[in-house]
């Protein structure tokens, strides 16, 4: 009975926003909040199934997004002309070399005669590199840079961005889990928080890969979510909008943020079900076996470091599709705002606040932080002007009001510790 | 001559700096890797804790300020160091008190642990936020420069000038003194040994008599102490910005891993290691190359092997091949 109730209770704080703020807001937060859900839920497949500790979350949702921009966007055929060639066979030398050094070790025997190899493999192979991938990428980046610079995308449909971010999310994980998942808990943390920073620069530097912090602005709706302007236009909008008496500016943005609520609300509700599903099977009770005691597990004859691995993709890739997802909703790509606080480290407050290890757990902790992390700071900045009105003027009034505007990372770390100490399994504990 | 020179431009460029920050993260790996030998965890709010550091320093350099009391060529802030540290020091033994204790009573596992201090990264972060704001602050006074790039030149007739900045001597002699003073107090006082006793084997220390509560305790002081000095020598010799720090956490885990977690020796080598190679990779070297090469042999682009912004893949590829072909680290640190 307890979950729906809670579930109860945080719809009610939603309603609460567009009954006294505006519907406008209040959808703004239940769309984030959605895509929000889903990001817990990969980090909940990760830590909660298998108690892998995941901190690169903010690398996989910006691959995501990176895939929105590399499949919706159209492609620029001059950019292609000019050093599209360079700069794919460019990277494929780098992985070739990469690919090689790896051959190099694992088929010769240790000694002097295999290091010195490497390392010619090594040096040659990046001297190869960048003479040819240089030149390719100063010739791309120098087509149209203001408009373009970069080779665009495939010109696809935006909706298989999704998939493809989930894709390219997971291609990722699997390359670090191969690396990192042999080694113990700690180092995962510190290997996957260093990969996110790594995805961040690559996207912020590589202007001929999504125009870097000069951002990529005006990506396409998917279908069926209309743009506000065409709907101000449209006579049937605006005689609907009439007759029921709504403001034609507010009604078309409320209507926009519905379809994407829409969208967002099937996905998540597939993802939930295959979770759900995935977790009542035996390969779901084989997890938890492997978390809750690897040694036992392992004498049982699983194979733990597969498991892991299998587990960390399909985590990394659902966090993967909320990214691109994300990117989707804001129609833009921006490297610029990827901050760890917000898309690694909160998501992670939702999972554990919302009950680890409890997909519903995830998903309602997904809605209550997030909707706490956008209402803390008007809320604060109401109580510190309740407070300091009967303060004079002066430099602790101002101070106090400023402060409001750090109330967000104050108020989800307490959240986080109270909930840690009295109720570590969380607001829906794992059954 | 142009080997001189090009020695010269190294230094400037490359040592000097090099060595600074490698200073500088090997503080602040030497807190980190004495939270995990005593304590058993990866603290992830130990950059909040520098910056909150810093920030108390700073609000003690205005006031010395304020009263007209200097350092002469020195910065005011060294004056403010101890007063800073013993501030930092209340906050983390408050916090031990309140929030760690509980989970070293229940036994909880170390992993829960780094999610407590998760929270507390959050918390710390929101206090230096609250008290000082979001600005970027300058807070070095006292001389610029030991050496200034033109005095240089004047002094030795090279094409290349070499300038040291006050900071980076006093970033590199602090560190030396306190690490100094850490390994004196580890290896020679009582309640050092005890230290390092609970650290080998918890059982066995407390087995013989060895009070787990004020080893911990000691411990957060001595970490506070660390993470102070090194948080204000990075706001020197740059400058502090509330969030900056925060970013510091992945270079200073790197090094603390390299040089093997539970190691102090292992994080000084590992700071330094992780800074020397941060800043060779990122280094354009044309001018270097430029004096050694003959002319016809010069090169023509930058010799930039990465970008700078590319820096943290740096540290992490040094991570992650030390770790694949020695996951104890360089020292043989710990491995829970």
């Amino acid at each position: 009975m307890r979950a729906p109730l809670l579930f109860a209770a945080v719809a009610c704080l939603f309603v609460l926003t567009g009954e006294m703020q505006s519907w406008n807001v209040a959808l703004a937060i239940l769309n984030m909040a959605l895509v929000s859900a889903i990001m817990a839920m990969g980090v909940n497949i990760q830590w909660g199934y298998a108690g892998l500790f995941n901190i690169g979350g903010m690398g996989f949702v910006a691959l995501g997004g990176l895939a929105a921009v590399l499949v919706s966007m159209p492609p620029v055929p001059e950019a292609w002309a000019a050093g599209g060639v360079g700069v794919v066979a460019g990277l494929a030398l780098g992985a070739l070399t990469v690919i090689g050094a790896i051959t190099l070790v694992r088929r010769m025997p240790a000694g002097r005669m295999r290091t010195v190899l490497l390392l010619a493999v090594l040096i040659a192979g990046f001297i190869l590199y960048r003479r040819v991938f240089d030149p390719a990428v100063s010739a791309v980046e120098a087509v149209t840079p203001a408009a373009t610079g970069y080779l665009g995308g495939l010109g696809l449909p935006i909706l298989l961005a999704w998939p493809a971010g989930g894709l390219i999310a997971a291609g990722a994980a699997w390359l670090i889990g191969k690396t990192a998942l042999g080694l113990r808990s700690d180092y995962l943390a510190i290997a996957t928080l260093g990969i996110s920073e790594i995805v961040i620069a690559i996207l912020k530097n590589e202007d001929w890969l999504a125009r870097g912090v000069k951002n990529v602005i005006g990506l396409p709706r998917p279908t069926g979510v209309p743009f506000e302007v065409e709907l101000q236009r449209s006579a049937a909008f605006l005689d609907w909008a009439a007759a029921w008496g709504f403001d034609p500016m507010t009604a078309s943005s409320i209507v926009v943020k519905l379809a994407y609520a829409g969208f967002f609300v099937v996905v998540l509700g597939l993802i939930v079900w295959l979770a759900e599903r995935a977790l009542r099977s035996p390969w779901g009770r084989m997890m938890r076996a492997i978390r809750d005691n690897e040694v036992a597990a392992e004498a049982m004859g699983k194979d733990v470091t597969a498991r892991h691995l299998q587990v960390f993709v399909l985590g990394s890739a659902v966090i993967g599709i909320a990214g691109a997802m994300m990117t989707t909703l804001d129609g833009q790509l921006t490297p610029g705002t990827y901050q760890p606080l917000r898309f690694t480290f909160l998501v992670w407050v939702m999972v554990i606040v919302g009950g680890s290890g409890n997909n519903w757990g995830a998903v309602l902790g997904g809605f209550l932080i997030w909707w706490l992390w956008v209402m803390v700071e008007p809320i604060g900045l109401w109580l510190m002007e309740v407070v300091t009105s009967g303060m004079a003027d002066g430099l602790l009034k101002n101070r106090l009001i400023e402060a409001a505007a750090h109330m967000r990372l104050f108020v989800m770390g307490l959240v986080l510790l109270f909930v840690l100490r009295f109720a570590p399994r969380g607001l829906i504990p794992e059954r | 001559m142009d080997i001189i020179n090009a020695l010269v431009v190294f230094a400037n460029f490359v040592f000097v700096p090099g060595l600074a920050y490698g200073a500088q993260l090997a503080l602040g790996a030497l807190g980190v890797t004495l939270v995990y030998g005593i304590l058993r965890f990866s603290n992830f709010a130990h950059g909040d804790t520098m910056a909150f550091g810093t920030m108390a320093a700073i609000l003690v350099t205005r006031g010395l300020q304020a009263m007209g009391i200097s350092f002469g060529p020195l910065p005011t802030a060294l004056i403010a160091l101890p007063f800073a540290i013993a501030a930092t020091a209340a906050l983390v033994l408050a916090t031990d008190r309140g929030i760690y204790r509980f989970y070293r009573k229940v036994r909880a596992a170390p992993v829960i642990l780094v999610i407590v201090s998760m929270g507390v990264m959050f918390v710390m972060n929101a206090l230096t936020r609250f008290i000082i704001g979001v600005d970027e602050i300058n807070f070095a006074d006292g001389g610029r420069f030991i050496i200034a790039a033109r005095e240089f030149k004047e002094l030795t007739g090279l094409a290349e000038g070499l300038a040291i900045r006050t900071t980076q001597v006093i970033t590199v002699v602090t560190a030396a003194v306190a690490v100094g003073l850490l390994f004196w107090f580890l290896g020679n006082t009582r309640t050092g040994k005890s230290m390092r006793a609970y650290s080998d084997n918890e059982d066995l220390a407390l087995l013989s008599g060895i009070n787990p509560e004020r080893v911990v305790a000691v411990t957060w002081i001595i970490v506070a102490a660390l993470a102070t000095t090194a948080g204000v020598l990075y706001g020197l010799d740059k400058s502090f910005k509330a969030f900056t720090y925060f970013q510091l956490l992945l270079p200073i885990f790197a090094a603390a891993i390299v040089g093997g977690l539970g190691s102090p020796l292992g994080a000084i080598a590992g700071g330094f290691l992780i800074a020397f190679s941060e800043v060779t990779v990122t280094y354009a070297w044309k001018r270097v190359l430029g004096y050694l090469l003959p002319a016809d042999l010069a090169p023509e682009g930058l010799v930039q092997l990465m970008s700078t912004d590319y820096k943290f893949a740096v540290s992490f590829a040094i991570l992650v091949i030390v770790l694949l072909f020695r996951p104890t680290g360089l020292f043989r640190g710990k491995s829970v």
